[in-house]
């Protein structure tokens, strides 16, 4: 049984791969990566991995879907044609797919007890976990937040710089900020002061940013350090 | 999306029960799937969603961006801190056993605060990586 929904799963996810692939319509792309990441999260599902499943689903399906749509409304729905052939790319992906095929070949039986992944470790935190952390069922989250809390602490760390990472090379110029004037809060348009507000009485600064559909020139306003 | 009444209200009833769910996930994260990562990008879905269909603008009246950076690296200095403490107790960098006065005790505080850390980073991010990525302007040629 258990099989069939493997089956049906990685046909379903072989398909979105490739429909991903030859797209041209960028937002189709997109919908159809969400879709690619909802199918991995059930794959995960399936291999008994719901902590990374959850995960996935989440963040694949969920976040990173909504970045990509706010990528696009930047850089607009439609692909441009390629200028050279597909030759070249296909073989080196052909190669390294065969590559990757071939050394699934030397790995043990999915699940089986005696792989190299459950006779190490493994064993100690499924039987002392409970003795040593405590009444923590789920021990995944006693592996992650105890045993291995150094490594929660560097993805934590590398999460951190995303965000340092992505703000350094995205954000441009000043934030809207928010000023207390005349008795009541206001969003400052990035670029303005609060003398601007002083003398422009309907200065009220409601949408500073536009929305995410953006639609382009949306109250553009044109701060110098573009 | 002023004139998309569903969308609208249909967005207003949903919010706090995403925001609900984020806080199940963590709290039970020691019984069943989920922890800070999942609970921290399911809160913050709940702005994104909030921004998706009132605007941009109106987000960050609720949650502004410095608050969301103040999140990103206040989650990271609290692990950080969490295995300080440890280390001032007598003993090693994130040993949650010295926290309390029995170890099982200790272990729990330990890991109550460093999935709360990682729930605060991973939330701040997200929505600030939302708020970078939403609030540039497309540049036409």
């Amino acid at each position: 049984m258990i099989e069939i929904v493997d089956i049906v799963l990685l046909i379903l996810l072989a398909t979105t791969g490739v429909a991903v692939a030859r797209q041209r319509n960028l937002f189709a792309a997109v919908m159809l990566a969400g879709i690619y990441s909802l199918l991995s999260a059930g794959l995960f599902m399936v291999m008994d991995a719901v902590d990374v499943a959850f995960t996935e689903a989440a963040v694949g399906a969920g976040i990173s879907t909504v970045l990509l749509l706010g990528t696009l409304a930047l850089v607009g729905h439609e692909e441009q044609k390629p200028k050279h052939t597909p030759i070249l790319p296909l073989f080196v992906v052909l190669v390294t797919g065969a590559i990757l095929v071939y050394g699934t070949s030397e790995l043990p039986p999915f699940g089986a007890a005696d792989n190299p992944a459950h006779l190490h470790v493994a064993p100690h935190y499924i039987e002392e976990s409970e003795h040593e952390v405590g009444h923590i069922p789920n021990v995944v989250t006693s592996v992650l937040a105890s045993y291995r809390s150094y490594d929660t602490m560097g993805e934590t760390a590398v999460i951190f710089t995303a965000m340092v990472g992505v703000l350094l090379l995205l954000s441009r110029g000043p934030l809207p900020r928010r000023v207390f004037h005349e008795g009541r809060w206001m969003t400052l348009r990035p670029g303005t002061t609060r003398e601007d507000l002083e003398s422009d009485s309907d200065g009220e600064g409601d949408d500073p940013l536009g929305d995410v559909s953006g639609a382009p020139g949306t109250s553009a306003e044109e701060d110098g350090d573009g | 999306m002023d004139d998309r009444l569903i969308l609208r209200v249909g967005t207003k009833i949903l919010i706090p029960f995403i925001l609900l769910f984020a806080l199940y996930v963590q709290f039970h994260g020691d019984y069943g799937p989920g922890g800070g990562f999942q609970a921290g990008v399911i809160f913050a879905a709940a702005f994104v969603l909030y921004a998706l269909v009132y605007g941009l603008g109106n987000a960050v009246k609720v949650l502004p961006p410095h608050a969301v950076y103040v999140c990103g690296a206040s989650g990271v200095l609290l692990y950080i801190s969490v295995g300080l403490v440890g280390l001032f107790k007598g003993g090693n960098y994130l040993d949650y056993n010295v926290l309390a006065h029995d170890p099982l005790h200790g272990q729990h505080w330990g890991i109550l605060l460093v999935e709360l850390g990682v729930l605060i980073t991973v939330f701040g991010v997200m929505v600030a990586l939302f708020y970078a990525f939403a609030g540039r302007r497309r540049i036409d040629p």
